[in-house]
């Protein structure tokens, strides 16, 4: 058993540093133009936001509406304490402090509201985010609607990398402790999991606090490469963008949200020029997903490496047949 | 106090807007638990007939809104069908999200055909136009003529929902949706015509709206729409009666909160105060407490 579990750490590992390293590649002989890597950073956000918020609304079956609020905090945090400390350590210091705050606020607005269902909590985060971005429309230290401008940029490919694949691994570890166990039970059914004696808020604000700590640590990541952040860039729009991506990727996979993000993020590249027509799509994949396939591209399956030696198995089987 | 009694005024005018679209909403909800996002954008497209059967077609102002009306309700019932109805049993999640996905698609389908460029309602003429006084009150026509409006809708809807045969139907579904259809009561026909009754007090909100304040825009639908759910919320969802004295304070509130205070903060107190009856007592202010039973 122990020897299957340190193989496949292996497998993870090793493709974890040939991922980091075939992009690393293709930036330094620049295949991966500065325009291209913009599409990569906002990716790694995206990625970064669809699977915590795959924690809170896939795994754990809590409805939420208000990531854009956590991704505002963690950015504009994030931003203030880059601009008083430009240096790699004021960019660290900022990302954990632009996480930590927007968790601590995920921890105080979650208590109270997680004990509403379904669609009230849906409301209810929705409110809060639209608080969090009226408040930051009219902090003097955040410039209001004008917006901060002048983030130094430190974010590259490789903290891009760290954070993004820290975030993967991270919660699909969480999942699989028993925490995480005790948050799938909930969506699961929250009487049946209350009555075999699992804390239900306990475990839900425990959810919701590490996904927006997570969301706070992609805010940060956008505040330091894109140099300008301004409250409208996080209304209800950025809550339903990610949304579509968890709900395309499929609720309660994270694979699927990984493989979600990046299909997306290349399709509105395309459609960059007619923002119009890219929301229509957006909509009517939303709701053409949830009429025909409801639990999405992935439902709650993960790809692995036994995947690929199914398919291998597949193919040699046919190759044999005929 | 003439300050005060004038924004008891707005207030007045803005809240009957906010209680013809919490009517919808309390409806839909109570029938089938749909928070339906798509209503704010019926009101939407509401508006957008009136304007255009006043500016293209050259109708008068109660043409023009039974017009708006007529169409909002088609395209409730059509959005009804296409979108809600095969999701009938499927889970409460997937029925939300697909919401927002039609609320998407009716906002960013009107700004493709209609560009997204904000539109002046035509000018009133005639006995519309004009506005009286009330000691140092200035009440303006069209405010009476928004308070007027809604009230005759409003004593329509209770007419329909307590006297009618559909009406009877339509609570008999909110309250028991098998029950009704064992006792020979077309569940699917109810919904239909409770979306057609929202969808219909949806557009007219979105004529008097347009009249009221000159202008409209594709996405005038979004917060107008929270608000009046928030209105719905704290009546109790689900509660007719509810809907409209929601309606009215969430109205009150804000004209108050930028009269008095700062109007910059006039959206975020509402929310606030969404959260705190959510939090104190989610069924609002005349709803019962249910207990869930396994």
């Amino acid at each position: 058993m122990k020897k299957i579990y340190e193989v496949h750490g292996m497998k993870k590992l090793v493709s974890l540093a040939l991922t980091f390293l075939i992009i690393q590649l293709l930036i330094s002989t620049n295949i991966i133009d500065d325009y291209l890597q913009a599409t990569l950073v906002t990716i790694c956000i995206n990625i970064i936001l669809s699977v915590s918020l795959n924690l809170i609304t896939g795994f754990t079956g809590q409805f939420s509406l208000g990531h854009a609020g956590f991704m505002s905090i963690g950015a504009y945090v994030c931003a203030l304490t880059v601009i008083r400390m430009p240096t790699t350590l004021g960019f660290i210091l900022g990302v954990f402090l632009g996480a930590a705050t927007a968790a601590l606020v995920g921890c105080l607005v979650g208590l109270p509201t997680l004990r509403l269902q379904g669609d009230y909590l849906a409301i209810a985060t929705l409110g809060m985010s639209e608080i969090i971005r009226i408040i930051f429309l009219n902090l003097k230290i955040t410039n209001g609607a004008a917006g901060l401008n002048g983030i130094p940029q430190f974010v590259n490919w490789l903290w891009l990398f760290i954070f993004t694949a820290g975030t993967i691994l991270l919660i699909t570890n969480f999942l699989k402790s028993s925490h995480g166990r005790a948050c799938i039970s909930i969506r699961e059914d929250e009487i049946a999991s209350e009555s075999i004696g699992i804390n239900t808020t306990k475990y839900k604000v425990i959810a919701f606090t590490f996904g927006a700590f997570c969301a706070g640590i992609a805010g940060a990541l956008y505040a330091s490469y894109f140099y300008f952040l301004k409250p409208d860039l996080f209304g209800f729009l950025k809550s339903i963008d990610v949304l579509v991506i968890v709900v395309l990727g499929g609720l309660g996979s994270i694979s699927g949200s990984i493989i979600a993000a990046i299909l997306l993020a290349l399709i509105s590249t395309y459609l960059q020029s007619f923002p119009e027509v890219r929301m229509i799509f957006y909509s009517l994949l939303l709701v053409i997903i949830m009429i025909f396939r409801p639990q999405g591209l992935m439902g709650s399956k993960e790809i692995s490496f036994s995947v690929f030696s199914k398919l291998g198995n597949f193919f040699s089987s046919k190759k044999g047949r005929v | 106090m003439d300050q005060f009694l004038q924004q008891v005024i707005n207030g007045i005018s803005l809240g009957s807007i906010y209680a013809l679209i919490a009517l919808g909403y309390t409806m839909v909800y109570g029938i089938i638990k749909l928070i339906n996002f798509a209503h704010s954008d019926v009101y939407m497209v509401g508006a957008y007939v009136g304007y255009f059967s006043m500016t293209t077609l050259h109708l008068g102002f109660f043409p023009a809104l039974l017009f708006a009306m007529l169409v909002s309700t088609l395209l409730g019932v059509v959005i009804e069908k296409i979108a809600y109805k095969p999701l009938r049993n499927a889970t409460r999640i997937a029925v939300l999200i697909t919401a927002i996905g039609v609320s998407l698609f009716l906002e960013y389908g009107t700004m493709f055909f209609v560009t997204a460029s904000v539109r002046s309602y035509p000018a009133m003429t005639g006995l519309l136009a004009g506005s009286f006084k009330v000691g140092n009150i200035v009440i303006s026509m069209q405010q009476i003529l928004i308070v007027v409006t809604t009230v005759i809708l409003m004593i329509l809807l209770q007419f329909i929902v307590k006297k009618t045969r559909i009406g009877k139907a339509m609570r008999a579904v909110s309250l028991d949706q098998d029950a009704a259809e064992l006792m020979g009561i077309n569940v699917n026909t109810t919904i239909s015509f409770t979306f057609a009754l929202g969808s219909a007090l949806a557009g007219a909100a979105g004529v008097l709206v347009g009249v009221y304040y000159n202008s409209i825009n594709p996405l005038m639908g979004v917060l107008p729409g929270l608000k009046a759910f928030i209105a719905a919320v704290f009546g109790g969802i689900g509660i007719i009666p509810g809907a409209m004295i929601g309606g009215y304070f969430i109205g009150a509130v804000e004209v108050f909160v930028s009269g008095y205070g700062n109007s910059m903060y006039r959206d975020a107190i509402v929310f606030a105060i969404l959260i705190i009856i959510l939090i104190v007592k989610p069924t609002g202010l005349l709803g019962k407490n249910t207990r869930e039973k396994v």
